[in-house]
This record gives C-alpha cells, structure tokens and sequence, in this order.
C-alpha cells in the first residue's frame, strides 16, 4: 500500500482547485466528496436542525462554486469552505429566530470564574463501551447545550482544526475573546460527558 | 500556583501556548493533586473526542441529494 505524504495531498487539493476553476465539474466533485461530512457537521452542530444542516451544506459547496475565480488560494481551501458554512449556518439561524437576536457578539457568561464540579477519573476508552449512536448522540446534546457564541468558537478552533487567529478572522472576534469562549466551552463540556463517562 | 490558577490556564496549557516556566508549574502542582490532574486529562480527552471525525457519519441520502443539485446547478457551467 503506498503512503500519500500531507504535501502529495495538498498537491492534488492544489491540482483540484485549480482544475475546478477551469470548470472541471469532476475535480470539483472531488472537493465535495473530500469534505461534504464535515461541513454537514458543522451546519448540524451550529444550527441543531437536520434540516438545516442539509441546507448549508447545499448552500455551502453551491456558494463555493459560484466563488472559486474569487480564491485566491492564500489559505488551505477547506479553511475557505469553512467559513462560507459557517457564514450559512449563522445565516439559517438568523432566519429561524423571529427576534433576528443571532448574535456572536454577546457577552454571555464570558466572565466570573469557571470552577470544575467534577473530579472523578474516567473510564479507560469509555467511548467504546457505550457503543458509536449513543456516544455521538450525547456529544451533540452536549454541543448544542452550549451557548452559540461558545459553540462557534469550539466548533471552528476545535472540531474543525483552525487555528486561534483564523477562528478570530472567520468570526470577526479578537483573539482573546476566541481563547475566552473556547477555555469556557471546553470545561462545560467535559462536565457534561463526565456524567455518562466518568468511573463508578 | 493553585487549583484555580491551573483552571484557568488549562486552555492555554492544552494548546501548548505557555511559556516553559508556567508549564512547568502546572505540572508540577497537577503532579501532586489528583483533582487538577483529572481535570486536564479529561479536558484532553474531551478535545480529542469532539475532533475525532469517526463519530459522525454524512447519511446516504442527504449526500445524493447534494450532489443531484450540484450536478444540475454546476455542471457544464464555468465556476
């Protein structure tokens, strides 16, 4: 079996992008198939709706479409399609809520201290003991019971690998109310899979 | 360097953007209390979990629907 080193990759991602732009439909379904579950994802994880998330993910990859003469290739394309679902799924939000109140501005719960109530071990690889639906269905309640302007931050810095400034860019927040968010998400967190997680 | 002084710094500490001398700290005061070494292990491995991509699947249907509209609405089009 031969090893594709994450410069080959890149390569062909580079070789993919640029064929797409010529208008290579079957390059550019190669993008799509690349990274269709993650921003699927990231539309559920945001806007909590299947629904929903299946929108953006249309919307996503159409918008995507309609803009690659606009890439200018200066970041990893899949940090590009990133933002544009993340701009989707605020978008669907805005949409849902009559009051129009989707805001990533509010300054919920960012300060006071954090102070841990849970200290006990978990279980070794507790995951596999509660089987694939069960633990994914009790990581997205625990996503989606976490405050929007929290669940962007992690659901962008965390769950799909931008770094810190990237994450501030996409959601136009300063660096440190990035680290602020996402210190807060990743405590509330793991106090709710401590519950289902943790020995005894 | 107390309990809640790691908490607070935990974050940076997961993301490796301490200087050497806090991290040290840490470290060593997580070393000797067995409730901040719980916490940090399992705020790890919370990360790891969210960022693990096997625990999400793209069901069969919503991806041929995607792709049925990208077919119609892109192809045969210049980008």
């Amino acid at each position: 079996m031969s090893e594709t080193s994450p410069q080959t990759v890149e390569q062909t991602e580079s070789a993919l992008v640029t064929a797409s732009k010529a208008g290579d439909y079957d390059a550019f379904e190669q993008l799509v198939n690349r990274y269709e579950h993650k921003i699927y994802r990231l539309g559920l994880n945001i806007t909590g709706n299947a629904e929903d998330a299946e929108d953006v993910l249309q919307e996503t990859f159409l918008k995507a479409f309609e803009n690659l003469p606009r890439f200018r290739e200066d970041s990893r394309f899949y940090t590009w399609i990133v933002r544009i679902g993340v701009n989707q799924a605020l978008m669907k939000l805005r949409k849902r809520r009559t009051d129009k109140s989707v805001s990533l501005d509010d300054p919920i719960e960012e300060s006071g201290e954090i102070i841990p109530r849970d200290f006990a071990d978990w279980k070794p690889n507790p995951e596999q003991l509660l089987g694939r639906t069960e633990t994914r269905e009790i990581m997205e309640r625990a996503i989606q019971n976490l405050p929007l302007s929290f669940r962007t931050v992690f659901q962008l810095r965390d769950v799909e690998g931008l770094s810190t400034e990237e994450t501030a860019e996409t959601l136009g927040l300063t660096i440190s109310a990035v680290k602020a968010r996402l210190f807060r998400a990743r405590l509330r967190l793991r106090e709710e899979l401590a519950k289902f997680f943790k020995r005894g | 360097m107390d309990c809640q002084d790691v908490f607070r710094k935990i974050s940076d500490y997961l993301d490796g953007d301490l200087d050497a001398e806090l991290k040290r700290a840490i470290e060593l005061h997580a070393c000797g209390c067995h409730h901040c070494e719980v916490v940090v292990d399992t705020t790890r491995k919370t990360i790891r979990l969210f960022c693990d991509g096997q625990w999400f699947e793209l069901p069969v249907q919503v991806r041929e629907r995607l792709h049925a509209v990208l077919e119609r609405r892109c192809r045969g089009r210049q980008a």
